[in-house]
């Protein structure tokens, strides 16, 4: 009230009023849908938390909002090492080491494969590559399910099918694309004149890449390296169709956990189950979240 | 001996034509620069040499090796490019010993000649810091270390100070042009700038269109243009050029420049191929050897009486831009100790040198 009472005496009291309410009006508008969406997000989040921590018989009671009245990690233990998922009862901590060797090979494959095109797309005068460009281009946009028929085929022709070989290269050849075409964008940005001192200095292709281009990729590296970490880890049909027994990741062990039951459903061992899959890449992000968004709006030379 | 050789260059980008058949020689020692506007060509012709760029058509030849075919690396050439575009991850050190380690030299020579091109160059405190943390000027000297230190015969800099600030620009100028006395390699040296190619340069190729205008010592191309883009180009404020119609009776050449009406004695000029009466010409006059005032000189091949339009005043010279009648402007400079600074509307007297005048004609726009 105040406040309008002083602008009014303003030579242009009427448009800045105005103004000020628009604003107000439209983050209102937001604050609203942040809420909503917070409200929609966390809600379910909160119940699997809860539930996580309740004994089998507090679950019982139904009352799904509830805080637990007696606190117990037994879930989580059962979860990480009891739990049955189809035949085997090892709980999903065998998933999450399969994931991990899941997980390095395909970062190692796709990153060490799609920086070096990337790179010789970017710097290097190559015949055909803007063909190629567009062509990797359509392939980053080709969904998994129309090749996952041929892919099966090929994979099994290799003899590798159902090994963890088998679900890293798939991870690996299906991400190259997108890959590629983020290091060929970063590195297009190394000016010309440094890559041209490079070539007169030494020449080599490779020498050139590990000593001068590599030691400045570390903001795009992160970047990549988190984009391939959660879509590794939290993929879940690669690893069911590639994946033989023995070597499913997480994802997939957890969703025979909790299709896998005998008798009473342990929601709280599901739960808990659930939550620890979901942990590695939440670790990852609080890790080096701050230099993703660093990585993604820095370009290749510092200011 | 010529060091380097083009010959018949021809260079295309898809369908447009940037060097058209092109020959070019650098002697041994020589420090050639390359001057022309933006756009005419000089870094692909550079970038070619340096085989970054291939050759549509033509050879380059290097100390009697045709090396239009070989690698950057392999051509024995070092360049110091515009942006110094050193290596932002590596010390000034590190910058400096990148293109030894290729060169398959022993530790100890690398460490020498990281040490002598550092002393040289005056950088040795600045050895363990990144690029980021130098300034402009300190940078361009970790540039050249980079390119002393690899001991090559020919050396490459393009545009190598066009992003210094006007100070440390005339110091660097110096500088490189000392290295070049005491290193006696040879240099070639791409510039838009034509201070620099005046101060620097043992021989100057004044580029245009991808076409090299002329080849000369630098008096050569301020005292004998080879044509009226040469004549233009050199020169600060630039030549006056007058439209003017040969007039020739019992043994006197003159040329009349109508706007004015002034008539100018060409008796002094010495003709390469003497024109006929009537034939048009473009007459030459530098802003900078007209002298000003009443009192007459004998040696005078041009008289105006005009009116000023502004001056432009720049320390101890003066620049008075006169109409010239025809829409024109003349300009005259001289140093306003010897006269003072006229003022707008003013009518001043000046007088041309007779010996002093280039003649162009009108239609070839080369020299005669
Ligand atoms: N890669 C290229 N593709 C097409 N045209 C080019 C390319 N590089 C240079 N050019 C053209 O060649 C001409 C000469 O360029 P450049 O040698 O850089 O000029 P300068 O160095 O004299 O300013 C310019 O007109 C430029 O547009
Ligand atoms: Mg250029």
């Amino acid at each position: 009230m105040t406040m309008t009472a002083q602008t009014a005496s303003l030579a242009t009291p009427v448009s800045k009023s105005l103004r000020r309410k628009r604003i107000r009006g439209s983050s209102i508008a937001v604050l609203v849908f942040l809420a909503m969406w917070a409200a929609f997000v966390s809600i379910p989040l909160y119940v699997v938390i809860v539930t996580s921590f309740k004994t089998m018989d507090q679950v019982a009671l139904g009352q799904v909002f509830a805080l637990p009245t007696e606190w117990t990690f037994e879930p989580w233990r059962k979860a990480w090492s009891e739990v049955c998922a189809g035949m085997t009862c090892e709980g999903v901590s065998h998933g999450f080491w399969v994931s991990m060797k899941i997980l390095f090979p395909s970062l190692l494959i796709s990153i060490g494969i799609s920086s070096v095109t990337g790179y010789a797309l970017a710097l290097w005068k190559i015949r055909w590559a803007g063909t190629f460009l567009f062509i990797l281009f359509l392939c980053a946009f080709v969904p998994f399910q129309i090749i996952m028929i041929p892919l099966v085929v090929l994979i099994s022709s290799l003899g590798i099918f159902g090994t963890i070989w088998a679900v890293a290269i798939v991870h690996s050849v299906l991400a190259m694309p997108l890959l590629t075409l983020i290091f060929r964008n970063f590195y297009k940005d190394v000016p010309e004149e440094l890559i041209n001192a490079a070539i007169m200095d030494c020449g080599s292709f490779w020498r050139i890449f590990f000593e001068i281009i590599l030691p400045m990729s570390a903001n795009i590296m992160i970047v990549v390296l988190i984009l391939m970490i959660t879509t590794v880890w939290n993929d879940y049909l690669i690893g069911l169709v590639f994946g033989g027994v023995g070597t499913q990741p997480m994802t997939v062990i957890l969703a025979n956990t909790v299709i896998t039951s005998f008798g009473e459903v342990q929601y709280n061992v599901d739960m808990a189950a659930a939550l620890l899959t979901a942990i590695p890449p939440l670790i990852v992000y609080f890790a080096v979240g701050k230099f993703f968004v660093q990585g993604i709006t820095a370009g290749a030379i510092k200011g | 001996m010529p060091e380097i050789e083009f010959n018949n260059i021809v260079k295309r980008f898809g369908r447009v034509t940037v060097l058209e058949d092109l020959n070019l020689q650098v002697d041994d020692g020589e420090f050639l620069v390359l001057l022309g506007p933006s756009g005419c060509g000089k870094t692909t012709l550079l970038n070619m040499l340096a085989g970054l760029q291939e050759v549509t058509g033509g050879s380059i030849v290097i100390g009697g090796r045709d090396v239009t075919d070989l690698d950057p690396k392999d051509r024995g050439l070092a360049m110091v490019f515009q942006s110094y575009a050193l290596y932002p991850t590596k010390t000034v050190r590190g910058n400096l010993k990148f293109g030894l380690s290729v060169q398959k030299l022993d530790r100890a020579e690398i460490e020498r000649r990281v040490a002598w091109a550092a002393n040289l160059l005056q950088i040795d405190k600045l050895l363990d810091r990144k690029p980021a943390q130098l300034s402009g000027g300190q940078r361009q000297r970790v540039a050249i270390g980079r390119a002393l230190v690899k001991n090559v015969d020919v050396f490459l800099f393009d545009e190598p100070l066009s992003n210094l600030d006007a100070k440390l620009r005339t110091e660097m100028r110096l500088e490189i042009k000392q290295l070049h006395q005491e290193l006696e390699k040879t240099i070639v040296f791409v510039t838009h700038d034509q201070v620099e190619a005046m101060t620097m340069a043992s021989r100057i190729a004044v580029m245009n269109g991808g076409v090299i205008q002329q080849i000369a010592t630098p008096d050569e191309i301020y005292e004998r243009p080879a044509n009226l883009f040469v004549a233009q180009f050199i020169g600060s404020p630039a030549m006056n050029t007058l439209k003017a119609t040969v007039e020739r009776a019992d043994g006197s050449v003159s040329a009349v420049h109508a706007p004015t009406g002034a008539r100018i004695d060409l008796s002094a000029y010495s003709f390469s191929a003497a024109p006929k009466d009537g034939d048009a010409v473009i007459v030459g006059l530098r802003p900078e050897h007209f002298s000003i005032g009443c009192n007459g000189h004998a040696d005078a091949g041009a008289y105006f009486s005009l009116p000023v339009r502004y001056t432009e005043k720049t320390g101890s010279d003066v620049t008075a831009f006169l109409d010239s009648g025809d829409g024109g402007l003349i300009a005259v400079r001289f140093d306003h100790k010897h006269h003072h600074v006229p003022k707008m509307g003013e009518m001043v007297e000046i007088h041309f040198p007779k010996d002093r005048f280039d003649i162009f004609d009108a239609a070839s726009e080369k020299r005669i």
